[in-house]
Parts: structure tokens; C-alpha cells; sequence
């Protein structure tokens, strides 16, 4: 499990950093704790694009409502590793 | 990687987290396809919109749509027109549930005990000439008598380029009945003599409503960079016009590559089923368009954008704020 969420949370780290073209940055170096709205600069309109990419690679409908609470990327991957495991 | 935090100061990075989350989706919804003027280089006369579709007389109907909007995660209703203040009970149909902005010529006071806290816009064109010569009337004797001292009322002061070397009069006017002004440029639709803008004009005026920035900062609700972008029509070396614009209508939005825009906008017809493309004139040249609100949010969603340098930040919290004051997310 916990090999799991840190291969997530790197995927995850690689899908935002491509998404947003982030430079100087590596998904092994993202900081997983990193405030996405307060600090990396996201936007709602660029977390319906993050949300669509998950959604392709996992198979996981991410409800509208949730994005606020979408706030790192590892609360996005132990969003995803539920889900997965429960199966939704 | 740039942070927000390692661009910001603790001062401008308190700013910044006061506006991060809060998230505004706002739609722009014609409330009737009338109005008690018929002025000159109006758009939406001009270009025949009130004609495209006739408004929806059944109050209900409008409750019904306004929660239907909601359920589209709108959480901003601004109400243009014609004149909303005709048609008080659809106005109402939308404060009831929503956040809600009136634009209005301001010649009918909207009720305060009806409508205690709704934001007015009042639109105004110039001094007393310049009014009676675009509007047929002085608007500004009248509606500010109706909204003098209002806390939820401003006024939508558009500057045409008769107005250069006057607007600290105007300015000056608003700021003596208590209330406070945006500003904004005359796209000048109908090409009304003398009243389109020449390049010099524009670097003129922008000097100007930086002046008026400057001296009257407690009655003028703007930024520098907002005058920059919506003289210049470009920001961070990107030219303002159809391919950049965000306030498209969602559902006719097909342009590829898909610009940063605001999500799920839409501008609706009186009918409550008709849309218009944009939040203003479908026949306006987008490549002259001044839209002062299409300006604003083109910065607005445009965030990351502005993280390479921290002025660059800084001028976009400026914006941001201004547009959630003219619109009461944050206190004046
Ligand atoms: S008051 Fe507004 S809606 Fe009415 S004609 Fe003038 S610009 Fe158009
Ligand atoms: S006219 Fe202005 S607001 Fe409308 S689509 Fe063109 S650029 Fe955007």
C-alpha cells in the first residue's frame, strides 16, 4: 500500500507538471504537501483539466464539489487509492 | 518551481490568499430585451439583440431557470439588458438565490427594502453633453439623486475619447455623492463620429485613468495593469481578441486550441433559452473589442501566466481584487 500511494503520488506529480508546464521541477522532487491552490497557482479551470487526465488514467469520476478539496497531491492520491479500493 | 509564497511578501501573499478560493462563476443574463433610453453605440440595440428573442413574460419560469443556473454551478448572476430596473420581480428571481449584480441607467432607483444589499452599476457615458448627445439626457443628475451615498452602488463610467482631459470633472462629481466608479472605454459599435478610438488617444487615456487612480484612490476602483491591458489590448506580450478571449459562451465554444475562459459561461437571451456568444455585441470586431469585463477575466484566469515574476503577480492580484470588490466578494 504505501509503495502504492508514493508510485501514485509521483504519477500524479508528472500529470500536474505536464499539465500546467511546470519548469524546474521533477515529479520525484514535487513536494507532495505543496499547497496546489496557494501555492503552485492552480486554478479551478486547471483542476477540471487535472481531473479529466485522472480520470483517463484511473477510470475515477472526481465530482465537481470535491475539487476544493483537492488540495495536494498527496490528498489526490490517497483520493484515487480509495476509490480504487473500494472499487467505485 | 516558482510558489506563490516565494514571489510574494507576507503582505501580498495575505492579499492573495484572501482571493485564491473564491472561485466566482459568473453568468451574464439579459433581463429584457427594453430600456427608457435609446442611446448611441448601445450594442445591444445597435446590433439588434433585442430582437433575436422575445423576453419571458412568466415570472415563475425565471425561478425555475435561476435554480437550473445553480445546479450549473453559477454563483454569480450579473443582469444586463435592456434595463433590468424595468422588470423589477425577474431581478428578484435571481437576488433571492444568488450573489447578484444590476447593471442599470440608473433613471430607476431599485428598492432598497426590496433589494437591501444587490450591487447597481450605474452606466455612465461622459459629462452632461456628451450624455444628451449618446444617451438623449443627462443621466448623472438623475440617478444620482436616486443612489447618492448608496454601499452597494457604483458607477460603470465608459470614457470615449471626448472625454480626454474631463474625467477628473466626472470623477470628482461621483465622488461628491458618496459613491465610487470603475472605468471602462467606449467600444464605439455604431461608429459614432469622433467617438472611436485613435492609437495616441489610447495612450492618453491610459495616463489619465492612472492620474485619477492616484488622486482619488477611495472613490476610483481600478489598477495600472487593468488600465495597461485594456489600452494596450495585450498582456505578457499576448494580443487580446477572438482566439484569447474568455468570456465565450460555453456551449458555442469551439475554438481550438481552447483558450483559458471562464468556466461554464454563458451569456442567456430574455427568453431563458437563447444564448448569445459573448458577454457583449456578436457583431463587435473582436480585434477592437474594448469590453472592460472580457478584459478583467482575460487576466483573471490567466493566473499562472503572471507567476514569472513577482510584479507580474502582484498586478494579477490587483485585478482580481477589483473585480471581487465591483462584484462584493471582498469589501471595497
Ligand atoms: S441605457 Fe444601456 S441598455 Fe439602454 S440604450 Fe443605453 S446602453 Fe443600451
Ligand atoms: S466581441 Fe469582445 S467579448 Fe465578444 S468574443 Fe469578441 S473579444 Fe470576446
Amino acid at each position: 500500500m504505501t509503495r502504492d500511494i508514493n508510485q501514485t503520488i509521483i504519477r500524479i506529480a508528472e500529470i500536474i507538471i505536464n499539465t500546467l508546464k511546470l519548469e524546474d521541477v521533477t515529479p520525484q522532487a514535487f513536494d507532495a504537501d505543496l499547497d496546489l491552490v496557494d501555492e503552485v497557482g492552480v486554478d479551478s479551470m486547471d483542476l477540471a483539466t487535472i481531473a479529466l487526465v485522472l480520470r483517463d488514467e484511473y477510470g475515477i469520476r472526481i465530482d465537481e464539489d470535491y475539487y476544493p478539496k483537492l488540495t495536494t497531491v498527496r490528498i489526490i492520491a490517497e483520493y484515487i487509492s480509495n476509490k480504487l479500493t473500494s472499487g467505485e | 518551481m516558482k510558489t506563490v509564497s516565494s514571489l510574494l511578501d507576507a503582505h501580498w501573499y495575505e492579499r492573495y490568499k484572501n482571493i485564491s478560493r473564491l472561485n466566482i462563476r459568473s453568468s451574464i443574463y439579459d433581463v429584457t430585451d427594453r430600456c427608457n433610453l435609446r442611446c448611441k453605440g448601445c450594442f445591444f440595440f445597435s446590433s439588434g439583440e433585442h430582437k433575436v428573442a422575445s423576453e419571458e413574460k412568466d415570472v415563475g419560469k425565471w425561478h425555475a431557470f435561476v435554480d437550473k443556473e445553480m445546479a450549473r454551478g453559477v454563483n454569480l448572476a450579473i443582469l444586463i439588458g435592456g434595463e433590468p430596473t424595468l422588470c423589477l420581480d425577474r431581478i428578484e428571481a435571481f437576488y433571492q438565490r444568488l450573489p447578484t449584480f444590476c447593471a442599470t441607467n440608473g433613471l430607476i432607483k431599485v428598492p432598497r427594502e426590496r433589494f437591501p444589499d444587490m450591487m447597481v452599476g450605474i452606466s455612465l457615458w461622459g459629462d452632461a453633453e456628451d450624455e444628451k448627445t449618446l444617451r438623449g439626457v443627462d443621466s448623472f443628475k438623475i440617478s444620482s439623486a436616486n443612489y447618492a451615498g448608496d454601499p452597494h452602488a457604483y458607477y460603470l463610467y465608459t470614457i470615449t475619447p471626448r472625454q480626454l482631459g474631463k474625467t477628473e470633472v466626472i470623477i470628482k462629481r461621483i465622488a461628491d455623492v458618496g459613491l465610487k466608479v470603475h472605468m471602462q472605454l467606449l467600444s464605439n459599435d455604431e461608429g459614432v463620429d469622433g467617438f472611436s478610438w485613435q492609437p495616441d488617444e489610447l495612450v492618453a487615456v491610459r495616463a489619465e485613468m492612472d492620474a485619477m487612480l492616484d488622486a482619488y484612490p477611495r472613490t476610483v476602483i481600478s489598477s495600472r495593469y487593468y488600465h495597461q491591458i485594456i489600452t494596450t489590448g495585450t498582456m505578457l506580450g499576448r494580443r487580446f481578441g477572438w482566439m484569447e478571449c474568455p468570456s465565450v459562451t460555453d456551449a458555442i465554444d469551439k475554438r481550438e486550441p481552447r483558450p483559458k475562459r471562464l468556466t461554464n459561461f454563458i451569456r442567456w437571451a430574455s427568453d431563458l433559452k437563447t444564448m448569445h456568444r459573448c458577454c457583449t455585441s456578436e457583431t463587435r470586431d473582436c480585434s477592437t473589442c474594448k469590453d472592460g469585463a472580457a478584459h478583467m477575466s482575460w487576466v483573471m484566469v490567466n493566473k499562472r501566466a503572471h507567476m514569472s515574476s513577482p510584479q507580474e503577480l502582484r498586478n494579477w492580484i490587483e485585478v482580481y481584487e477589483m473585480f471581487a470588490k465591483l462584484y462584493q466578494f471582498i469589501p471595497w
